[in-house]
């Protein structure tokens, strides 16, 4: 759990972060989004502390995070940046080894960890291990970048922009690839972005910030359904909102019962593809089939247009 | 076939050398003005005609868009006739038993070498040979130059005569040379690298010190080594022991210092570029990842400036051992001594025995160094550095 207490940032007169408080669950993503600056950067590096607080307290799992040297309580908390961030001087290998390493692991575990990390992104250890980073893709030093960050098993993952540079193909499978991660490791994750889009996708929770203030900290569903402010509003998209609010739950908890003539949706495809397709098909109904490749029942028309009704508040 | 440009500037250097300039000159001794010696002239009657074939068809080679390996073996070719067969025009030219006639090389000669260097050049270029190769080739090319000198074909050339008579104040001015350049080189490392950080991460350093340092280099060398006698002299007077361990406000301590001086500033510029040129990303990520201040410094910031340092490095170094020449004026010694000599005694060859083996040290260095420069830095993408 992290807990952030009446948070203050000042550089000089500006006030950068101004009182924030929140609490992220433990096991969670945390979305922070905002425009530039938002003081939304600035908040998430007062946890690891590239930036110390003017006032107020941070706690991780209930330890004041100024219990430790700034180097060792980072040592312990991932961080992940835009463009990476990788050291051009080491491979990728020994770009992922440099926490353990800084830590005092020893060589076979420090190599095992890196072999499990670079699998786990889909890069071979022998080919990747021994590249430079101007060797890769930008989608592979992105993934080297997360593995870095992950390497020495942190209970908390901070990432700054961390896909900004991609294109969107790359990005959304980005995405999917931390979202999987996530559930693997149990990671508590905050993210900072300016993209409300990739906020709804992937946050639990999500902190809108503005002018270093925090405007609303609250669920996706409910900052859809219900924008504190009409900055929130206008973050939101008015015109996107029932689409992204389909986006938020898959189509198996629209099933109704019944059949349907033509190709099924898989149950964990999204309401909003599922509307997409009956739209772009011309039909009133789609089957819906669960992971068995079962019947389970159908999807109509009128059934989402229901669901992508503003929820009475 | 088409025409190669250099090549066509390289055969109109050749033609103008071999037509109209003297290969050797023949002096009675070695201080009266000298008789120009054509080529067919300073040498025997089967080595002439040898050597214009030789450069005939290394110009011929130049000449036409042909094949780099061909040009470089083509001027190789050419650059080791020239040099062995100067040699044997001064045992021609040279009567026997005479000992105080002199022979040197003449316009002529310097210009065919000259030409066939800048094909040998070219073509390397051309054929970008790795780090490993060019020192290889540095290596060979040092071995050729021993191989002649102790064999003895350049004994009767005049700047050898000038060199056996004075062998050991050569050897000792050579060695003083090298530890003026290398020392005062070591001393801007140790002192410059620090100072470059410290201006990195304080700001407003940075301008006053890289101000005054220009200030320093734009001062004339000579004037630098006057300068500095006061100050020392007054030091050497002052301070005990300074004497002792050599400081006086001429000899070797101004030279080292004024050495020192002009060092600092590419040491310094370059660590500060070197360090500014760390991507963004890679400090913060550095930062971020719980390094600590001193582990940034050594782990990321410097591998990664370290061949921009390197490169202010080579520039000290070569810029050095040229410079030292100039601390034979103050009685620092070098090869700047025989350099002077021979301007004193209006005797040309003393002249090139001090200023040959600087150039060609300087060459070697800045060969050496390259390489190295390379080197270091395999993690950059070669196309896009």
């Amino acid at each position: 759990m992290i807990e952030i207490e009446n948070i203050t940032k000042r550089y000089g007169a500006a006030t950068v972060v101004n009182d924030v408080s929140l609490v992220v669950q433990p096991r969670t993503i945390t979305v922070i989004v905002g425009t530039s600056g938002s003081g939304k950067t600035t908040l998430m590096r007062m946890i690891n502390r590239l930036v110390e607080p003017t006032a107020g307290v941070i706690r991780l799992d209930g330890e004041d995070n100024r219990t430790l040297p700034g180097y060792e309580l980072r040592r312990r908390i991932g961080y992940a940046i835009q463009g990476h961030g990788l050291f051009p001087h080491r491979t990728v290998a020994q770009n992922i080894a440099v926490v353990p390493e800084l830590l005092g692991w020893d060589k076979a575990r420090t190599d095992a960890r890196v072999s499990e990390l670079l699998s786990l992104f889909q890069l071979d250890p022998e080919t990747f291990g021994p590249r430079y980073p101007h060797e890769l893709s930008g989608g592979q030093q992105q993934r080297i970048g997360v593995a870095r960050a992950l390497a020495a098993e942190p209970n908390v993952l901070l990432m700054d922009e961390p896909f900004g540079a991609l294109d969107p193909v790359i990005r959304s499978k980005a995405q999917e690839d931390l979202l999987a991660i996530q559930k693997r490791f149990g990671t508590t994750i905050i993210l900072v972005t300016h993209d409300m889009e990739e906020a709804i996708h992937l946050g639990h929770k999500i902190a809108v910030m503005d002018g270093g203030n925090l405007l609303q900290y609250a669920t996706p569903a409910e900052i859809l359904a219900n924008p504190a402010t009409d900055f929130v509003a206008t973050l939101v998209g008015t015109g996107d909102r029932p689409f992204r609010f389909l986006s938020l739950s898959p189509a198996g908890d629209a099933v109704e019962p019944g059949t349907a003539e033509g190709e099924a949706i898989p149950a964990s495809a999204t309401q909003r593809d599922a509307l997409a397709e009956l739209l772009w098909s011309g039909r009133p109904a789609l089957p819906v089939v669960n992971e068995a490749g079962k019947a389970i029942g159908r999807v109509t028309v009128d059934g989402l247009v229901k669901r992508a009704s503003r929820p009475a508040a | 076939m088409r025409l190669d440009k250099l090549g066509v500037v390289i055969a109109l250097i050749a033609g103008y050398a071999v037509a109209a300039a003297p290969f050797a000159t023949f002096r009675a001794n070695r201080i009266v003005a000298g008789e120009p010696q054509t080529l067919l002239a300073a040498l025997p009657s089967w080595a002439g005609p040898t050597l214009l074939a030789v450069i005939a068809a290394a110009v011929l080679v130049g000449l036409f868009r042909t094949p780099s390996t061909l040009r470089l073996a083509a001027s190789f070719a050419a650059l080791a006739a020239l040099l062995l067969l100067i040699g044997t025009a001064a045992d021609h030219l040279t009567p026997p038993g005479n000992t105080y006639a002199r022979v040197s090389p003449a316009s002529g000669f310097w210009l065919l070498l000259f030409a066939f260097a800048l094909l040998a050049a070219d073509a390397l270029t051309r054929l970008r040979p790795t780090p490993p190769l060019r020192i290889l080739v540095l290596v060979l090319a040092g071995a050729f130059l021993g191989f002649v000198l102790f064999t003895g074909s350049w004994d009767r050339l005049s700047i050898l005569k000038e060199y056996s008579a004075r062998a050991d104040s050569f050897w000792a001015e050579a060695s003083k040379h090298v530890t003026l350049a290398l020392g005062s080189l070591a001393a801007a490392v140790i002192v410059g690298i620090p100072l470059g950080v410290l201006c990195h991460r304080v700001q407003k350093l940075r301008a006053a010190v890289l101000n005054v340092l220009n200030i320093v280099q734009t001062i004339p060398s000579i004037a630098l080594f006057g300068i500095l006698i006061a100050p020392l002299g007054w030091i050497a007077a002052h301070v005990p022991g300074a004497a002792d361990i050599g400081i006086k406000g001429i000899g070797m301590a101004p030279a080292f210092v004024a050495l020192f001086l002009y060092s600092l500033l590419p040491v310094v510029a370059n660590t500060v570029v070197g360090l500014a040129g760390v991507p963004v990303q890679a400090n913060d990520a550095a930062r971020g990842v719980g390094m600590t201040e001193r582990q940034r410094l050594f782990r990321v910031e410097f591998p990664l400036a370290f061949p921009v340092i390197l490169t202010g490095v080579r520039i000290v170094l070569v810029q050095n051992i040229g410079l030292a020449t100039i601390a034979a004026l103050i009685g620092g010694g070098g090869f700047g001594v025989f350099v002077f000599q021979g301007i004193g005694q209006t005797a040309m060859d003393l002249v090139l025995l001090g200023a040959v083996p600087t150039v060609l040290l300087a060459f070697a260095a800045a060969i050496i160094l390259d390489a190295a420069v390379e080197l270091s830095s395999p993690f950059h993408a070669r196309t896009s550095a």
